[in-house]
């Protein structure tokens, strides 16, 4: 048995187109990223600084307080979608597979659509439904003699990121909706048969057999919300500008990494703070990944 | 034959252009004005060339958004126009301090200028001037003259008589009194705060101080416009927090709002808009009290500077004297009604509107919007701060007392004022 395997030349072959585009696009832009924030501009020379920037980012209490509240936006933001869009788009999948629903195919293409628009589209078009100059919610509120309950809503501290997760959530609740709506589909009918002669039938159907079979499905749509939401950055730029007004009420940290980088109006773009902040955001989204990964989806039972 | 012919009838062409080019320079202007090109090649540059045989001008303007970016990769490469054209303070001076612009204190024509008009294109102490300026904004309100005659009030003089103006036009009902929202924030600073400061901050000589430690933003004539802004408030329309500035723009221009605090730069746009619909006013800011001078932010935005690389310097200097003159002044200023020339001679602008903002040099002092020359080179930045303070002002969130601390203690954080 001295005869060894020849090397599998033939599975580097088939995986170098992707390991090479993958890693041209993503991985050394993700480590140049790093790099740059361990360095800092010094009297027009790029120096070294270790990590500093970070020093400043969480221990300048201005720094710190604006990412604190980016941070903590941030979180309200998802936490909308996980309370709203989630399970919106579950009942509307269980309506959806209910097999006597006349259009189904209607509702579901309607349903979906929002989610194939652009973004400054969705944030322009909610911008003039809410406008209080010219906006239609007012006058609607007004025909059901409601006026007095219309806001500024986007004006106003206290609601304008609610408002916003909102928008954003009827924009998106088509991709839970179709992802549970296929693993909805998926339910082999011999179980549900079952379940029947059990006499376990319509919510108690849901709850007892669909749910615990979909559970997979609704984990990886939780996981993928959480990092589109903390890599979200379009609608409010859109909506509210990269000051993320009122008062920062709005500020996320995709928008605060933007000013920052990019500068705004009179104030210079600082690369390096920028590229802490990216940082930052990347470690965020990798610890909420790994937790769920090891401590969630390892644990979530599988039926079939 | 065939062949000698065509190559005489090409020396010829030849030695007749190289003839022409020994006599002629042209000079190439770099802008971000694509806005005005037909202005440049219709009016201004043939006015130029009539007067001065022997030099060509061209002008390659390129989009407003990029242009800091292309200026500075054609400049790097030695590739940029003879000529080009100034954004006010940092970028142009950081652009003087590279080298890459010439030095012009020299130029005759700097004498036509005040020290104001000059401060956004000199170094920090006023030594040495690398453009020359060719217009500003001036800030003040414009107003709805129907609309004055119909609830009876005349333009304000006093901050007293302002507020029984808008308040009679609030009671009146028929109008939203003033124009303005907080959602977008720079009207709160630009059209609020800066518009209507300086009357209370005493212009220069308070934008002097601060600079050099003498005054803090704390000060009252610093805290007081935040405090009037607060009054502001109940005379906006219904959901100004969510009132962006095409808004207000188009609630005055529609005539539903009697009073727009603006720039002059929106003149000419207003006027296209209302057409004959109604007459267009303006006041400036309205002082504290009655007697007092009147000052009024008379912004420097745009200048034209020399190439420091540049091949043909006597000739690009030739045009740079003829823009300081009041020539260029009356064509530049009549094109572009709102964007006023900055010589020190008075120029006539033909358009009433643009003119009554203009007279308010005779009587008003001039300055330039405090947070842009030196103070906003730090973290936090001075301007997008007082976007975001004035924002908070009008919404009543903040006082104005908490909002100019706030800012005075940001600045202190990166600031060393000179006299220190």
């Amino acid at each position: 048995m001295t005869e060894r395997r020849p090397f599998p030349w033939h599975v580097a072959v088939f995986l170098a187109p992707a390991v090479i585009v993958y890693t041209a696009v993503m991985i050394v832009p993700l480590f140049g990223t790093l790099q740059l924030s361990l360095f800092r501009v010094v009297e027009d020379v790029q120096k070294f600084v270790g990590l500093d920037n970070f020093r400043t980012l969480f221990g300048d209490p201005r720094w710190s307080a604006s990412f604190w509240n980016a941070l903590g936006n941030n979180f309200w933001f998802f936490l909308i979608h996980m309370i709203v869009q989630n399970p919106i788009g579950i009942l509307l999948a269980a309506l959806l597979s209910a097999p006597r629903l006349r259009f189904a195919a209607f509702y579901r293409s309607a349903i979906f659509v929002p989610t194939v628009l652009s973004f400054v589209v969705v944030g322009f078009v909610w911008k003039l439904i809410l406008s209080p100059v010219w906006g239609i919610a007012p006058s609607m509120l007004d025909a059901v003699g409601l006026k007095s309950l219309f806001q500024p809503w986007l004006g106003k501290e206290g609601t304008a990121l609610t408002t916003l997760a909102l928008i954003s959530v009827w924009q998106f609740v088509g991709i839970p909706m179709m992802l549970i709506y296929a693993a909805l589909i998926s339910i082999p009918e011999e179980v549900l048969e079952a379940a029947d002669m059990d006499g376990i039938t319509g919510w108690s159907q849901f709850w007892k057999i669909k749910l615990p079979m979909i559970l997979p499905s609704i984990g990886i749509i939780s996981i993928l919300t959480f990092v589109g939401n903390f890599n979200a950055f379009d609608l409010i730029y859109v909506s509210q500008g990269a000051l993320a007004g009122p008062n920062f009420a709005t500020d996320i940290l995709g928008t605060f990494l933007y000013r920052t980088f990019f500068g705004f109006q009179l104030q210079l773009g600082d690369p390096h703070m920028g590229a802490a902040i990216a940082t930052a955001m990347f470690a965020i989204i990798l610890v909420g990944v790994s937790a769920y990964l090891f401590g969630i989806q390892r644990r979530l039972r599988r039926y079939q | 034959m065939h062949i000698g012919l065509k190559g005489l009838l090409l020396g010829t062409t030849l030695l007749a252009g190289s003839a022409a080019s020994a006599q002629d320079v042209t000079l190439t202007i770099e802008s971000w004005r694509n806005d005005d090109l037909a202005i440049w090649q219709e009016k201004i540059i043939p006015a130029f060339e009539a007067s001065h045989p022997g030099v060509k001008v061209a002008f390659a303007p390129s989009a407003p958004t990029e242009y800091n970016a292309v200026l500075n990769s054609k400049l790097d490469a030695g590739s940029a126009g003879d000529l080009i054209t100034c954004r006010p303070f940092d970028a142009s001076l950081e652009l003087f301090n590279k080298g890459k612009i010439a030095d012009l204190t020299s130029l005759t024509a700097m004498a036509n200028f005040s020290d104001v008009a000059k401060a956004a294109w000199s170094t920090d102490d006023g030594t040495k001037t690398f453009c020359v300026p060719m217009a500003s904004v001036i800030h003040g309100f414009i107003y709805n003259k129907a609309a004055f005659t119909e609830v009876g009030v005349e333009p304000p003089k006093t901050e007293a008589e302002f507020f029984a103006v808008l308040e009679k036009i609030k009671e009146n009902g028929s109008y939203i009194p003033m124009a303005m929202g907080t959602n977008d924030q720079w009207e709160a600073a630009t059209m609020g705060y800066q518009n209507i400061g300086p009357n209370y901050w005493k212009g220069e000589e308070g934008r002097l101080a601060l600079l050099n430690g003498t005054q803090k933003l704390t000060d009252e004539g610093w805290v007081a416009p935040f405090r009037e802004l607060a009054k502001w408030r109940d005379y906006l329309g219904d959901g100004f927090e969510a009132q962006t500035y095409p808004d207000s723009q188009n609630l005055f221009t529609l005539g539903r709002a009697a009073i727009y605090p603006a720039g002059s730069w929106e003149i000419s746009p207003f006027r296209t808009q209302i057409a004959d619909a109604f007459e267009m006013g303006a006041f400036p800011p309205p002082v504290p009290a009655e007697g007092d001078k009147c000052y009024i932010s008379d912004h420097p935005d745009i200048a034209l500077g020399l190439n420091a690389a540049s091949k043909n310097a006597d000739a690009a200097k030739q045009f740079l004297e003829w823009v300081g003159t009041a020539e260029f002044a009356t064509i530049y200023g009549n094109a572009l009604p709102g964007f006023f020339p900055l010589q020190k001679e008075t120029v006539k602008i033909d358009d009433p509107l643009a003119q009554e903002f203009l007279s308010w040099r005779e009587t008003c002092a001039s300055t330039i919007r405090s947070t842009y020359q030196i103070l906003s080179r730090g973290t936090p930045n001075l301007e997008n701060e007082t976007w975001n303070a004035a924002a908070n002002v009008i919404r009543g969130t903040e006082t104005a007392e908490a909002a100019a601390k706030r800012l005075q203690e940001g600045l202190e954080t990166w600031f060393k004022p000179a006299g220190q």
